[in-house]
């Protein structure tokens, strides 16, 4: 129980996707201009990840390592996700449309997400067991969800912001992307004094 | 090695094989029903889900202008003729296109003809300035010049020029979301023709109106005199135009003694 708590805790907050690992800066930059919408994003990034990984991780371990085929795994992966993003947009058009309109949007634009393929490979690499990587992805999503919820905040500080002419739009916002990427770097080792 | 290459072929093409079936079951079983003329429609209309149309976005337009045929094909202002000729020629309807319009900010206070009350350095968005006594201009019926209209403006055609918000008509769609943003409801939409159009939304009397701007309709009739056409009228000591009536002659832009009054360059 304890490791899974570090798992999942480490996984949002000192190997942050967005802010430590670089991955998925597309959506990061791209969708969090309001909170909502990051909200939005950030949920359905957690779904993806979860059924990702609930789909690669037997994959891999009962499919391709023992065949010898563990190279194949990028490619396999991107397949199986970009699929199953898609059963899951029909799925949720037809029972929950509700859902689907919310999330909608979103879906199709995180199919072939390099955070999403991240943590599927990242799981594999960690030699993490099924529940490990189940947690650690429910980690990842609630960090990336974190990470763009934060910056929504802060980028809608910085449209009242009087920053100089050539620094406005996108360079000042990798600038305070930075900051706030620096900012979770205090993170770093909390996690062994938290579990202590 | 060749054991390698065909059994990683036929892995990865088994999985493929496997996904493709799974969306095709999916899409046969699970798929929803689109009405195509919906698609085709919905294809044609530009995207912006302005509203304009009275629904709630290109999607719900669409859906109704395929369920129903008696609905008007001509409501889409951002798409104009083009859009209302192609959903006519889809669905086999006759519908004259809509007129162009434009959205036309009516102020023309600015700072060079304007009188300041207090200088403004809070929040840049209109509506915040308007609750500081209404605004840093001594006329309380103008341009605040903070851009909320230029904000909401998806096609850009809103830049603020000497403290005031200027529509260009060329790149204006007349969705109106602006009309519905300025706080002191100064955007009105108007046919983008050569006609007269007034500058100024102050509805005090003249005496007042000199003291708080120089571009102010200070309602001295002037215009409605001598309008042959009997577009104008002078309501409230604020000077309005009948689009329908105006024919574009020019006579009260010259006549008027303050300058509020000018012909929209379409």
């Amino acid at each position: 129980m304890k490791e899974l708590l570090i798992i999942l805790m480490s996984a949002i907050l000192v190997n942050n996707y967005v802010l430590n690992k670089f991955l998925g800066i597309c959506p990061f930059l791209g969708v969090s201009k309001k909170s909502d919408q990051a909200v939005g994003m950030g949920l359905s990034v957690i779904f993806v990840m979860l059924v990702a990984t609930a789909a690669t991780w037997p994959i891999y371990t009962y499919l391709l390592a023992p065949n010898g085929l563990a190279y194949l795994q990028t490619i396999v992966f991107i397949l199986v996700i970009a699929a199953l993003v898609q059963f899951v947009e029909i799925f949720l058009k037809k029972f929950i449309p509700a859902l689907h309109k919310s999330l909608g949007v979103y879906l199709p634009l995180i199919t072939t997400n390099c955070a999403v393929l991240g943590v599927t490979i990242n799981n594999i690499t960690d030699e993490y067991t099924f529940i490990e990587s189940m947690v650690s992805s429910l980690g990842c999503g609630l960090g990336f969800l974190l990470a763009m919820w934060l910056f929504a905040g802060v980028r809608s500080r910085l449209e009242e912001s009087d920053a100089p002419e050539c620094f406005k739009g996108i360079p000042i916002t990798l600038v305070a992307a930075s900051i706030v990427s620096v900012a979770f770097m205090g993170f770093g080792g909390i996690i062994d004094k938290l579990f202590a | 090695m060749t054991d390698v290459i065909i059994t990683a072929a036929l892995v990865v093409a088994g999985i493929g094989l496997a996904c493709s079936l799974l969306l095709v079951l999916a899409s046969h079983f699970m798929g929803v029903k689109v009405n195509p003329v919906e698609g085709e429609v919905r294809d044609c209309l530009p995207g912006a889900n302005c509203g304009a149309c009275g629904y709630s976005g290109c999607d719900a337009y669409a859906k109704a202008l395929a369920e129903n045929s008696d609905i008007p094909a001509n409501l889409c202002r951002p798409g104009g003729e083009e859009t209302t000729k192609a959903i006519c020629e889809i669905l086999g309807v006759e519908a004259e296109a809509a007129e162009p319009v434009t959205a036309f900010v009516h102020c023309g206070g600015d700072c060079n003809k304007q009188v300041y009350k207090e200088i403004y350095q809070g929040l840049n968005s209109c509506a915040a300035a308007k609750m500081l006594y209404g605004g840093k201009g001594a006329c309380l019926y103008g341009c605040l010049g903070c851009g909320d209209c230029a904000t909401v403006c998806d096609n850009d055609a809103i830049c603020i020029v000497d403290g005031v918000a200027k529509v260009d008509p060329r790149k204006c769609a007349g969705c109106g979301l602006c009309v519905a943003k300025c706080p002191n409801h100064l955007i009105s939409i108007v046919p983008k023709k050569e006609k007269a159009v007034i500058t100024c939304s102050n509805h005090e009397k003249g005496a007042v109106v000199r003291k708080e701007c120089k571009n102010g309709c200070i309602g001295c009739m002037k215009c409605q005199k001598n309008c042959p056409a009997e577009a104008i009228t002078v309501v409230n000591a604020l000077a309005s135009i009948d689009y329908d009536k105006c024919i574009g002659c020019g006579k009260c832009v010259e006549d008027c003694p303050v300058g509020c009054l000018e012909m929209l360059k379409a």
